[in-house]
């Protein structure tokens, strides 16, 4: 126990260094790439609290594609911008009651987060478990007890993707391939992989820690790398992007089909039929996993392709 | 070890707002909210841990929040480097003024 007790505290203190490298390192550089291992670390801290559906996605999401976009937005910026760092004035008055009240929040929080009631509803969730087309809870809550949240997810996505498309045409991501030419093949190399551990995580989801969101996100981070490596013209080709929309769309319009359709057959919205619930919902983790994998690429574009 | 945990919860979330306030470029308050958001995440799961038996209601939630926070990241770095190109594409003109 006492070995845990040890490895918990080196951990903590671990995150604790690299968000505060990440906030205050004089380099802009630095700092994003210590968020990248914060990433990594926050998914080891997943891990310990028993989240490993969490840590698959935070590992992938997290550290991964958020990494990469900071990183991408970084090189596009560097002309313009210099990383700069407002020191903290440690002598004003502002910053001392500023950081007293700081103090007093935290304080707060964690007493709060230990003090707080925690009935949780693990029993509710398991009493409803042979109904909901799944064994694994979290899939279970996910795609059917609370898919509703799921499915405004899967719509604030597609409504930040047409956000970002609707600033202007996509910087067309410059391809490191010439000063690093051994990255094509490294990419189709990894192709095969990245395919295989989604579609892995993506069967494994229904009974075990996986399911549409890590599937989607190591598909896309899979994606990402071959749109560096320029692989992927068809993104930015014209005759193609009639299939994009309908691909970025399919997702949600997935989920609005199933609940619309739960509603006709149950009269109340998004109840699956218990006997179809277990395919029903491998049916919309593909189509969310192809989604959220097609979302994240289209976030990298930074703007609409060949408009 | 739960106490470990609520107590750096705790922490990022001050140094987080440290860092979002005190922060001068844009990326740089970006990535203090990210840090700002892993831990509310971490917060949550710390009060579903303390529950008799594993809550997954909240893991769900954290996972629906993780994908958010990248597509709301996606959003404000799209703005910035928006901005800057904008502001780049004024500056050249501001100068040629000035020639004249």
């Amino acid at each position: 126990m006492n070995e845990y007790l040890l490895f918990d505290a080196l951990l903590a203190t671990g995150v604790f260094w690299l968000a505060w490298q990440t906030l205050f390192a004089a380099s802009l550089f630095r700092g994003v790439i210590s968020f990248m291992v914060f990433g990594l670390l926050i998914s080891l801290v997943w891990i310990r609290l028993q989240a490993p559906d969490i840590a698959l996605a935070e590992a992938a999401i997290g550290a991964g594609v958020t990494g990469a976009l900071l990183l991408s937005a970084l090189g596009r910026l560097e002309d313009t911008d210099s990383p700069s760092f407002r020191a903290l004035p440690w002598r004003s008055s502002a910053f001392w009651s500023g950081g007293l009240v700081l103090l007093l929040m935290m304080i707060w929080l964690a007493w709060v987060s230990w003090e707080l009631p925690a009935p949780g509803l693990a029993a509710e969730v398991e009493a409803e478990l042979d109904r909901a087309g799944a064994t694994h809870p979290v899939t279970a809550v996910l795609l059917n007890l609370r898919g509703f949240d799921t499915l405004l997810e899967v719509a604030v996505m597609l409504s930040a993707v047409i956000f970002i498309w609707s600033l202007g045409e996509a910087v067309v991501p410059e391809a490191p391939k010439a000063h690093l030419p051994g990255l094509p093949a490294l990419a189709t190399l990894l192709h095969p992989i990245f395919l295989l551990v989604a579609i892995y995580l993506l069967w494994q989801g229904a009974h075990a820690p996986g399911g549409a969101f890590p599937a989607g996100a190591v598909l896309g981070a899979g994606g990402i790398l071959t749109l560096l490596a320029g692989g992927v013209h068809w993104m930015q080709q014209e005759d193609h992007q009639r299939l994009l929309r309908l691909l970025l769309v399919a997702g949600l319009a997935l989920f609005l089909l199933l609940a619309l359709g739960g509603l006709a057959a149950t009269g109340v919205f998004y109840q699956l039929p218990v006997a179809w619930a277990g395919a029903l919902i491998l049916l919309v983790e593909v189509g969310t996993a192809l989604s959220i994998a097609l979302m994240l690429m289209a976030f990298y574009l930074y703007g609409e392709p060949s408009s | 070890m739960m106490v470990i945990y609520a107590l750096l919860a705790a922490a990022l979330v001050g140094l987080a707002l440290l860092g979002l306030f005190t922060a001068k470029h844009l990326i740089r308050r970006l990535l203090a909210i990210n840090v700002l958001g892993s831990a509310v995440f971490l917060l949550l799961v710390v009060i579903a841990r303390q529950a008799e038996d594993l809550d997954p209601v909240p893991h769900a939630m954290v996972l629906t929040g993780i994908v958010v926070s990248v597509s709301t990241t996606a959003v404000a770095l799209a703005l910035i480097l928006h901005a800057a190109d904008a502001r780049r594409r004024r500056q050249p003109q501001k100068q040629g003024g000035a020639d004249e």
